[in-house]
C-alpha cells in the first residue's frame, strides 16, 4: 500500500474476519477497533502508552494499540479480547481470571489477558517472576496484582494439562512461597 | 489523544524509500516501530506532514552473523527478535541483557534497535551498549552508503550523525575477543522504567589484569557517552572503585525531578562500579 491523501484503505483480519476500513493516517489502531469496528473490549486507560489496557495482538504479538497507527497494521491479523473466547467457551485465561478473582473493576483485564496470552504462547510454563516481568507494561489500580499473577499461573497449568490431554481441573494455582 | 493530520506512505522497496527521502521537505519523517515517535505525535510535541513507513522493508530486517564473530542487525529489527535470537545469546549476551528491561513486552514487540539509536533519547539504554561494544552503524541515502562509528554518532539529546535523507540500515557489532566479559547495570526510574543511569561495560582480562575496557553510560549526560577516564584508569591499574569514580568526568550531569545532578552523578559512579565488577567476573 502506498496511497496518500485524506484517507487510506486498511485491510485487516480482525478476530478471524477480514475487514477493510478507510481511515485517516493519523487514526490509532485502538480507535479503529473501538470506533470503527465496535470492539470496545479493548480499553483506553492512559492513552500515553503506559498502562497496557489497550493491549491487542498484531500477528500474534502483544502491542499497545494506542501506540500503533491503524495504517501500520494493513495486511496483518489483529486479535482482541473478543476474539479469544466467548461467554459459553471462555479462553483458559478468562476462566482462570474468573476462578482466581483476578479482577475487581475489570478495566485492566482485557489488556492483562492479551498480554498474558503473548507470554504463554512463548513460554507455556513460566515461573512467578517471569509472569510479573511479562505484565510489567500493564497497570492495575485495584487488585495489587497477586490474583492476576495467580490467574496467569493457573491458566498456564490448565493449558499445559489440556495440551497433555490430562484435562484435570487445575483452575486454582498453588500459592507461591515468595 | 490524536496526532495532527499527516499523510502516510509505505514504500514497497528501499529504492522507493530513499528516493522519497531524497526530495523530502522538513515535515517528512520516517516511522519504524513508532514507539518513540507516536507518543510524541500524540502529545503534539512533534508534528509531521508526512510519515514514511520503513518498518517492513526487507532490507532492514534480519539478524546475521558478522564476518569477525560479530553480529549484523537490520535497522527495523524489533527488540523481541533480538531477545529470541540464539545467535545474539551466543555472540553478544550484552545486547540481550540490555534489551531485556527496555520498556515492556508490548514496547519490545514493536520498538526497534534502529529506532532507538536514530532517536537518541538521552535516557535510552541501547546507545550505552552500542558504545561499549564499539558498534558502528550503516546509513544509506540515494547518494550512497556511510559507516559511522557509534562513538561520535550521538551528538546530543535527540541529535545524531544521521542526515535527514538517510536511513539507518544496520547495526554492526564486532565480535568479542576471548577473555572478554560484558554487563549492563541500570537504575530505573520506578514509574516510567526509563534509566536514570545505565552503564554497559566490556572488559577483557588476562591473568586477572584488565587489558581492555570500554564503558558506555546513558541517562547521565546530555546523551550517551564513552567514559574514557574510567577506561584509562582501569587500564592504568586503578581499582574498580577508583576508576568508577570518574564515571561522570567531563559531563554536564542531567538534573530533573527524578534525580538531581548530585544524586545522578553519585549513582553513575555506583552503577559503573557494578557493571565493571560484573563484566570482570564474567571475563573469568
Ligand atoms: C512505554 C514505553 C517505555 C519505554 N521504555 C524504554 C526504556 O526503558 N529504555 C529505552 O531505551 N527505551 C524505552 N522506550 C523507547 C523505545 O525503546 C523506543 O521508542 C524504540 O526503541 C524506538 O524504536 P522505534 O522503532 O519504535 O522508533 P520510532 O518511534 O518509529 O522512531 C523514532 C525516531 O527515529 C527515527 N528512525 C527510526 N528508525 C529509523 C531508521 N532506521 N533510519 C532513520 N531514522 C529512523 C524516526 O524518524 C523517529 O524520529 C520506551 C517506549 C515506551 C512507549
Ligand atoms: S491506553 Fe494504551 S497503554 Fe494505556
Ligand atoms: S481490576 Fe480494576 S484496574 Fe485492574
Amino acid at each position: 500500500m502506498s496511497e496518500e491523501g485524506a484517507t487510506v484503505e486498511v485491510a485487516v483480519v480482525v478476530n478471524g474476519t477480514p475487514r477493510t476500513v478507510a481511515v485517516e493516517p493519523r487514526k490509532l489502531l485502538v480507535q479503529l477497533l473501538r470506533d470503527d469496528l465496535g470492539l470496545t473490549g479493548t480499553h483506553i486507560g492512559c492513552d500515553t502508552s503506559q498502562c497496557g489496557a489497550c493491549t491487542v495482538h498484531v500477528d500474534g504479538q502483544a502491542v499497545k494499540s494506542c501506540a500503533v497507527l491503524a495504517v501500520q497494521v494493513d495486511g496483518s491479523a489483529v486479535t482482541t479480547i473478543e476474539g479469544i473466547g466467548s461467554e459459553g467457551a471462555l479462553h483458559p485465561l478468562q476462566d482462570a481470571f474468573w476462578t482466581n478473582h483476578g479482577l475487581q473493576c475489570g478495566f485492566c483485564t482485557p489488556g492483562m489477558i492479551m498480554c498474558a496470552a503473548d507470554l504463554l504462547a512463548r513460554d507455556p510454563d513460566p515461573d512467578e517472576p517471569t509472569v510479573r516481568h511479562a505484565i510489567e507494561g500493564n497497570v492495575c489500580r485495584c487488585t495489587g496484582y497477586h490474583n492476576i499473577v495467580r490467574s496467569v499461573m493457573a491458566a498456564a497449568a490448565a493449558m499445559r494439562d489440556a495440551e497433555a490431554g490430562t484435562s484435570q481441573p487445575t483452575a486454582t494455582a498453588q500459592p507461591s512461597a515468595s | 489523544m490524536i496526532p495532527a493530520a499527516f499523510s502516510y506512505t509505505r514504500p514497497a522497496s528501499l529504492a522507493e524509500a530513499l528516493s522519497l527521502l531524497a526530495g523530502a521537505s522538513d515535515g517528512t519523517k520516517v516511522i519504524n516501530g513508532g514507539q518513540s515517535l507516536l507518543p510524541l505525535l500524540k502529545l503534539r510535541v512533534a508534528e509531521v506532514d508526512r510519515l514514511i513507513d520503513i518498518g517492513r522493508l526487507g532490507e532492514l530486517q534480519g539478524i546475521r552473523p558478522g564476518a569477525d564473530g560479530g553480529l549484523v542487525i537490520g535497522g527495523a529489527v524489533p527488540y523481541t527478535a533480538v531477545l529470541a535470537s540464539p545467535l545474539v545469546a551466543e555472540r553478544c549476551p550484552l545486547l540481550a541483557e540490555t534489551i531485556a528491561d527496555i520498556g515492556d513486552v508490548q514496547v519490545r514487540n514493536r520498538g526497534t534497535l534502529g529506532g532507538s539509536v536514530a532517536h537518541a533519547d538521552p535516557a535510552s539504554d541501547l546507545p550505552a551498549a552500542m558504545l561499549a561494544l564499539d558498534a558502528s552503524f550503516v546509513t544509506r541515502s540515494s547518494a550512497g552508503e556511510r559507516v559511522v562509528a557509534a562513538d561520535g554518532f550521538f551528538h546530543g539529546a535527540f541529535e545524531t550523525d544521521l542526515r535527514p535523507d538517510e536511513l539507518l540500515m544496520e547495526l554492526r557489532i564486532p565480535g568479542l575477543a576471548a577473555g572478554t566479559g560484558t554487563a549492563y547495570r541500570r537504575l530505573a526510574q520506578p514509574a516510567s522504567g526509563y534509566s536514570l543511569v545505565g552503564v554497559a561495560a566490556v572488559v577483557r582480562t588476562d591473568a586477572g589484569r584488565v587489558v581492555d575496557a570500554r564503558v558506555g553510560i546513558t541517562g547521565v549526560g546530555e546523551v550517551a557517552y564513552r567514559a574514557r577516564a574510567v577506561e584509562t584508569a582501569l587500564l592504568g591499574g586503578s581499582s574498580v572503585a577508583d576508576a568508577a569514580a570518574h564515571a561522570a568526568d567531563g559531563q554536564v550531569v542531567a538534573s530533573d525531578i527524578h534525580a538531581d545532578a548530585e544524586y545522578r552523578g553519585a549513582m553513575a559512579v555506583v552503577f559503573t562500579r557494578r557493571a565493571i565488577e560484573a563484566a570482570t567476573v564474567r571475563a573469568g
